[in-house]
């Protein structure tokens, strides 16, 4: 029996291992392939070049496309976080009536197949009339970035003292003072937590971007009608590296402050004792 | 004065009495959960009504005619190009969500119950591959996989093969690699939840008691982290069914999907009601196809108890 559990016991971190790799070297081919001096990604390597970075800013489309990007995700982040503080607080903090429900329809879009999501809103903004731009996609992102929100929101505000907002009412405070100077600082790295999430996934997103952007290019979007052209791969495949490079940054940040917001509730108490 | 007084109170009761409901916390719920509330209903629980108002209606032209009819359900479920897609994406899915819990649960074991310290970590760095870019990941597997791609350049540089086979991209077998290795990530975390709540003592009661390790595997841990189980495989199944992107991609046509279809009747081909009746079918058919499964996942552990 030992010997069946050595075994398990070995077995587990090998594969662990080989999970990493097959979860991380496709994706680490992007950036090697766009260092790589040659215009179609095949080994072996024919050296090393920064040519297919240097072209990207000298393409107005991509620009373009970029700026899109960045408006859409900082509105739709910023909308999504508003709204997850509202669910996330009347979930974790009051109990009524049909919670459930409206919990599960917040949350739906989570696992629903997006295309169905992107061709319902489709549908009502053509049938409102409605002109397909960025406005239609952030609204989109939106949505789909309210339950990552509530998510993040949710492990921020669980756990969180209620003491101290009482104690900050009985001492005079507003309710709407009290949330600004004792809730809102508490919570301060969930919601910028919830921020990036919801900038990240907005800007990775491409099927809202793609049914609603009309003729309005993100990146993703732009990236995917440069897929067309194989001469365009390498530049393609520098693009995407920063993309990576650019999301990865990101939700390091959003997971540390998430970390340091479930430590500030969990340590209340022992800050005040 | 007193009147005065008893004339104030009077009129203030009603008031009182409707201030304190809305101090209660239901009152209080109810305001702060409206905002996010009203916006689903409104970017996705009224869009869905009106997908399916549309899937009864007909396109003529430019206009919808707004006569009930069955016809698109007939089409949608009888004509043998959809009915395909449908059940090649059913197909797909399916063996998606399977391999992918089967990939994720050793995983989720492992960090569960080995993780030590560095519980959050692991799983830190096991799900940014799944924020990173969906396109960008699809794009990965179209290099690797590709005529002059990573593995075909690879197996002829080892020798093991001469010339590049087209056989790896263009076909179902590329959309499942692909749509694994993008959501195999996302399956862990249910299982790992549902894992860090089995109760570590029945473990070592059925140890105690003569079970051996794969025994008491079988009989307490896997029960018990049923739950997960049974949310990863509908987190994944649920969402791919409707992939557009993994078949468009590295399908070719052998691995077309559905949402090629539908997107084709949003697009090129005009016809929304039709678009409208494929995605209600893919959505009821892939809702019964994951009960089943669930059913039968829950049978299946018992028999084993």
């Amino acid at each position: 029996m030992s010997a069946v559990r050595r075994l398990a016991a070995n077995w587990l971190p090998a594969y662990a291992v080989l999970f990493i790799l097959f979860l991380y070297l496709p994706v680490l081919l992007l950036p090697l392939f766009s260092l790589n001096n040659s215009a179609s990604p095949r080994f072996p390597l024919s050296g090393f070049t920064l040519k297919w970075y240097a072209g990207l800013p000298k393409t107005p489309a991509l620009l373009d496309a970029a700026w899109n990007s960045l408006i859409v995700g900082v509105s739709a982040a910023v909308l999504a976080t508003v709204l997850g503080i509202c669910a996330a607080r009347a979930l974790t903090r009051y109990r009524f009536r049909g919670q459930r429900a409206m919990q599960g329809l917040i949350m739906a879009p989570l696992v629903m197949p997006e295309i169905i999501v992107a061709v319902s809103i489709l549908i009502i903004v053509l049938a409102l009339g409605m002109p397909l731009t960025l406005l239609t996609v952030t609204l989109g992102h939106v949505l789909v970035c309210v339950p990552y929100s509530i998510s993040v929101l949710i492990s921020g505000f669980e756990g969180f003292d209620r003491s101290l907002e009482e104690a900050s009412a009985d001492l005079g405070e507003t309710s709407f003072g009290t949330f600004r100077r004792v809730t809102l600082p508490m919570m301060a790295p969930a919601i910028i937590s919830s921020l990036l999430v919801g900038f990240t996934i907005s800007l990775d997103d491409f099927m809202m971007a793609f049914f609603l952007g009309g003729n309005d290019v993100t990146l993703p979007v732009y990236i995917w009608g440069q897929l067309r052209f194989a001469a365009r791969l390498p530049g393609v495949l520098a693009l995407g590296t920063l993309l990576l490079v650019a999301s990865i940054v990101l939700l390091t940040i959003a997971e540390l402050m998430r970390r340091r917001a479930q430590e500030r509730t969990q340590t209340t108490g022992g800050l005040l004792a | 004065m007193a009147a005065a007084a008893e004339g104030i109170s009077a009129t203030r009761a009603p008031g009182a009495r409707s201030r304190s409901y809305l101090q209660s916390d239901e009152a209080k719920g109810y305001t702060l959960i409206s905002a996010p509330f009203l916006y689903a209903l409104a970017m996705l629980g009224l869009p869905v009504v009106v997908v399916i108002a549309h899937s009864f209606w007909t396109q003529t032209y430019l206009t919808v005619d707004r006569t009930l009819t069955l016809e698109n359900y007939r089409q949608a479920i009888f004509e043998p190009i959809y009915q395909d897609l449908l059940f090649r994406s059913l197909w797909i899915s399916f063996t998606v969500s399977v391999l992918t819990v089967a990939l994720a649960y050793p995983i989720a074991y492992f960090i569960s119950f080995h993780g030590g310290r560095h519980k959050n970590l692991w799983l830190f760095v096991i799900t940014v591959p799944f924020w990173t870019s969906y396109l960008l990941r699809v794009m990965a597997w179209k290099v690797v996989l590709g005529y002059n791609g990573v593995l075909n350049s690879a197996l002829m540089g080892t020798g093991l093969t001469s010339e590049p086979s087209t056989a790896f991209l263009y076909n179902s077998t590329a959309v499942m690699i692909t749509l694994t290795h993008a959501w195999v990530a996302f399956a862990i975390l249910p299982i790992f939840v549902s894992l860090e709540k089995v109760d570590r003592t029945l473990v070592e009661a059925a140890t105690d008691l003569g079970d051996g390790p794969i025994r008491s595997f079988l009989r307490v841990t896997l029960p018990l982290s049923l739950p997960g189980v049974i949310a990863a495989l509908l987190i994944v199944m649920i969402p791919t069914v409707g992939d557009y992107v993994t078949p468009k991609m590295v399908g070719g046509t052998d691995g077309v999907m559905i949402a090629n279809a539908i997107q084709a009747q949003f697009g090129r081909a005009m016809n929304k009601p039709l678009g409208a009746a494929l995605s209600v079918t893919t959505m009821i058919a892939v809702c019964l196809m994951a009960g089943g499964t669930v059913l039968a996942l829950r049978a299946a552990v018992r028999a084993f108890r």
